[in-house]
């Protein structure tokens, strides 16, 4: 009953525009010895290709758990999730892991290689490439550090540098600066708007910040708690190229925000007393 | 920062040499007896002469021998072991129980059965290293691999890693600085069952001599035997370790 057509790993092939995501009544039921948990109930989604689409949500309502199904490491129980090119193919994607992801076994070239070294392209192809994004996102001298040596901020460049490496379709990024300082994530942000602009990506992001969601997305996904399912879905009307300074002094940023929180705030609150 | 780490290495060598000190001021002065308790520059002597008309060096070679070969005959299939324990639940299940029975008890107390297994000669002694850490080293590995971060595994599949490649990328690197934890360990394991059984069941090695020494009352004799035991200990520690600055870099670098 539950129809997949999952994303191929992604692979390095040549560069496609963006993936299109189509999710029809998604459902994943957790089963444990104790009883079974909803985790998404009756997701509909459409992401176009090129599109920055956010998902915003308090914790515990899913927004995880959809997104691992998009990226192919989870499985629907029930609907309907399809990740393709245009032209109905199986899309390529790449995940952004929250927390620390890089391994430590691994020099910061080596990391961002990796996906490249399984794909079987060459040492000399793969070094070339990881020169480019150590470049793309400032790291150029740090080729050979660990991981360990780097902030949180450089690691967290990297695990983007990953992801890119791939030339996914599709890039998927689960709550990638939640652990970031406030001018780190500011930086990185407009980092990540710079890089994706020029690339005809399509993004699915997932945060719990509001902020973050108003200044990245095209669209605003609202999911609610218990169980995890769309509540609302918010158009951003600010303009490309964006930058930071210029969302935030936008007249419309606070209406956006106050219509946003109003909505999310009935769901974190419920959430609490339905949790109590 | 300089300032500390000369003070520290100062302190280093001054806290043995000042034991050292006091132990020969007591000895010569016969506060303690020096029969017993000989002062510790009176064992040059002894040393040399147990290396150049003696055949010490053959002993410490023979004990050398049958740590080393015992430790690769123990350590290779506590990898293996530990890391199929690790990655596969029935084996850990299966496993488990038998090697936390074995690991409590005190290794020397099989000395009787591993030779009744392997016979009295070289083959027990090693045997009895390679039985001593293999549960040590299996123990460390599994317990490295289960503390493999589950996000590594998710971020490997992402990027297109098949099961095999799970294995060699992330399961097996992501578990050696435990493997390594469990050879360190095992390496002073290996000393303390080898002079052990050397006690025991032997006519050579370092063991042997402390042994021999003691019930010939060569006191002397006994105390440089001592001495080589802990400077081998030792030794074999800075070859651990340099092992490990090769082959786990992302980690001896944090040291």
């Amino acid at each position: 009953m539950a129809q997949v057509i999952h994303p191929e790993p992604a692979s390095s092939q040549t560069p496609q525009a963006g993936a299109q995501v189509i999710a029809r009544h998604v459902s994943r039921r957790f089963t444990t010895q104790t009883g079974s948990v909803d985790a998404c109930i009756d997701v509909n989604l459409t992401v176009d290709p090129g599109q920055f689409v956010v998902i915003v949500g308090p914790s515990g309502c899913g927004k995880s758990t959809f997104l691992r199904m998009v990226a192919g490491l989870d499985s629907p129980t029930g609907g309907e999730l399809l990740v393709t090119q245009q032209d109905g193919s199986p899309a390529s994607n790449a995940m952004v892991f929250h927390g620390r992801t890089l391994f430590p076994w691994l020099t910061i070239r080596d990391n961002i290689a990796y996906g490249l070294r399984l794909s079987g392209m060459s040492r000399s192809g793969r070094r070339n490439r990881a020169e480019e994004l150590l470049d793309l996102v400032g790291l150029s001298r740090f080729g050979d550090a660990w991981p360990h040596q780097l902030s949180e901020g450089m690691r967290q460049r990297v695990s983007i540098a990953r992801a890119l490496a791939m030339d996914p379709t599709l890039l998927l990024m689960d709550e990638p600066f939640g652990a970031l300082d406030e001018q780190t994530r500011f930086i990185l942000q407009e980092e990540l708007l710079r890089i994706w602009e020029k690339s005809g990506k399509t993004v699915l992001f997932v945060t719990h910040s509001i902020d973050e969601a108003l200044i990245l997305a095209d669209k605003i996904v609202i999911m609610s708690a218990h169980p995890g399912t769309i509540r609302e879905v918010i158009d951003v009307p600010f303009p490309r190229p964006r930058s930071l300074t210029d969302v935030r002094s936008d007249p419309q940023f606070a209406e956006l925000f106050t219509t946003t929180w109003t909505t999310l705030r009935d769901e974190v609150e419920s959430g609490g007393a339905f949790r109590g | 920062m300089m300032r500390k780490r000369r003070t520290e290495l100062l302190l280093t060598i001054m806290g043995p040499l000042i034991v050292l000190l006091i132990w020969e001021a007591l000895s010569r002065t016969e506060t303690i007896d020096p029969l017993f308790w000989p002062a510790p520059t009176s064992l040059w002597d002894t040393t040399v002469e147990l290396f150049t008309e003696k055949d010490l060096l053959g002993d410490i070679g023979i004990s050398l021998y049958r740590i080393l070969l015992g430790f690769v005959l123990g350590t290779i299939p506590g990898i293996v072991i530990g890391l199929a324990m690790g990655l596969f639940w029935p084996v850990r299940a299966a496993l488990m129980p038998i090697a936390s029975a074995i690991y409590a008890v005190p290794k020397i107390a099989i000395l009787p059965l591993v030779i009744i297994a392997f016979g009295i000669g070289e083959l027990s002694k090693i045997m009895i290293v390679a039985i001593s850490i293999f549960f040590l080293v299996a123990l460390n590995t599994m317990s490295g691999v289960l503390s493999i971060d589950n996000q590594f595994r998710d971020v490997a599949r992402n990027l297109g890693a098949s099961k095999w490649e799970l294995f060699w990328t992330v399961a097996l690197p992501g578990s050696l600085p435990a493997i390594f934890t469990g050879m360190r360990l095992s390496l002073g394991f290996a000393l303390i069952v080898i002079v052990g059984a050397e006690f025991l069941a032997a006519d050579k090695g370092i063991g042997f001599m402390i042994w021999q020494s003691y019930q010939t009352l060569r006191i002397k004799q006994m105390f440089v035997g001592l001495v080589i035991t802990g400077i081998m200990g030792w030794a074999l520690t800075l070859v651990v370790d340099a092992l490990e600055r090769i082959i786990v870099p992302w980690r001896a670098d944090d040291a």
